[in-house]
């Protein structure tokens, strides 16, 4: 089981990357950043990276202005 | 010393000195950087390094901490003159250039800690990627989602590991801009950035 935003549960299966934990939860936000167990992963590495079993996934939406 | 200083003596007690060996990073110097420094400045941090290639356009002055006499100076001079204009001690690094993922180690090495402070999602991204990548072991804080009016029960923080978000995280600027939303963001990185200080500055 993964968990997002500290509220979130999704099941995990074997090879999940993080592209397949946003799409799944529908966060179709053009800008994000994204944490597993606090430390960033890079954009770049969304397709590639894998999500551990029990992972603590953070995701941050970015909105324009300031 | 900053922590001398009489402006100071309503600080909240053991704080003063502890922030006032800080060095904290602003990148930009808009609604949200001009705001937090001002910030940052009265609550007796020591040392900021402002980065901001912009000058001050008539436009900014519905949210940024300028006047009419800064329209045309470049924005991080004029910050600096009302920063030590509160706090003549303050040390200032002013770097007024455009950032680039390359350059954000370099210009914040010094930096304890990191106030994002741009206006476009896609800058605020590779900025927190630069940083994380740069300096895993300290916090940035972020804003997002600043836009439109009311709606201030929607403002609130999330982290995760060294990264700080502040803003309802949804909010476009297409809603357009306005002062006390923009400020009460700025006022949440300074208030995120001075509680991390000092619990950091206690454990050492």
């Amino acid at each position: 089981m993964i968990t997002i935003n500290n509220r979130d549960k999704l099941e995990w299966r074997e090879g999940m990357t993080v592209q397949d934990v946003l799409d799944e939860m529908g966060y179709d936000y053009a800008l994000i950043t994204v944490t597993i167990g606090g430390t960033l992963v890079p954009e770049d590495e969304y397709n590639t990276r894998a999500v551990p079993d029990g992972a603590e996934v953070g995701v941050f939406h970015l909105a324009h202005g300031g | 010393m900053t922590g001398c200083d009489p402006i100071f003596e309503r600080n909240v007690p053991g704080s003063t000195e502890i922030l006032s060996r800080a060095t904290v990073g602003i990148a930009g110097c808009g609604g949200l950087g001009s705001n937090t420094a001002m910030l940052l400045a009265r609550a007796g941090v020591g040392r900021l390094i402002l980065a901001d290639h912009d000058v001050v356009e008539p436009s900014n002055l519905n949210r940024q901490h300028f006047f009419r006499s800064d329209i045309g100076r470049p924005k991080v001079e004029a910050l600096a003159d009302h920063l030590r204009a509160v706090n003549p001690a303050l040390e200032l690094d002013l770097r007024r250039e455009e950032l680039a993922p390359d350059s954000v180690a370099k210009v914040f090495a010094a930096a304890d800690l990191l106030i994002e402070a741009f206006d476009r999602a896609d800058r605020k991204r590779w900025l927190i990627e630069a940083w994380c990548r740069a300096f895993p072991d300290r916090p940035i804080v972020a804003a997002s989602g600043v836009s439109g009016a009311g709606n201030t029960a929607a403002m609130r923080v999330r982290s995760a590991g060294n990264i700080h978000v502040v803003g309802d995280e949804r909010s476009d600027m297409s809603a357009g801009l306005c002062a006390p939303r923009v400020a009460m963001a700025a006022a949440m990185e300074a208030n995120v950035a001075i509680e991390l200080l000092i619990a950091a500055g206690e454990k050492s």
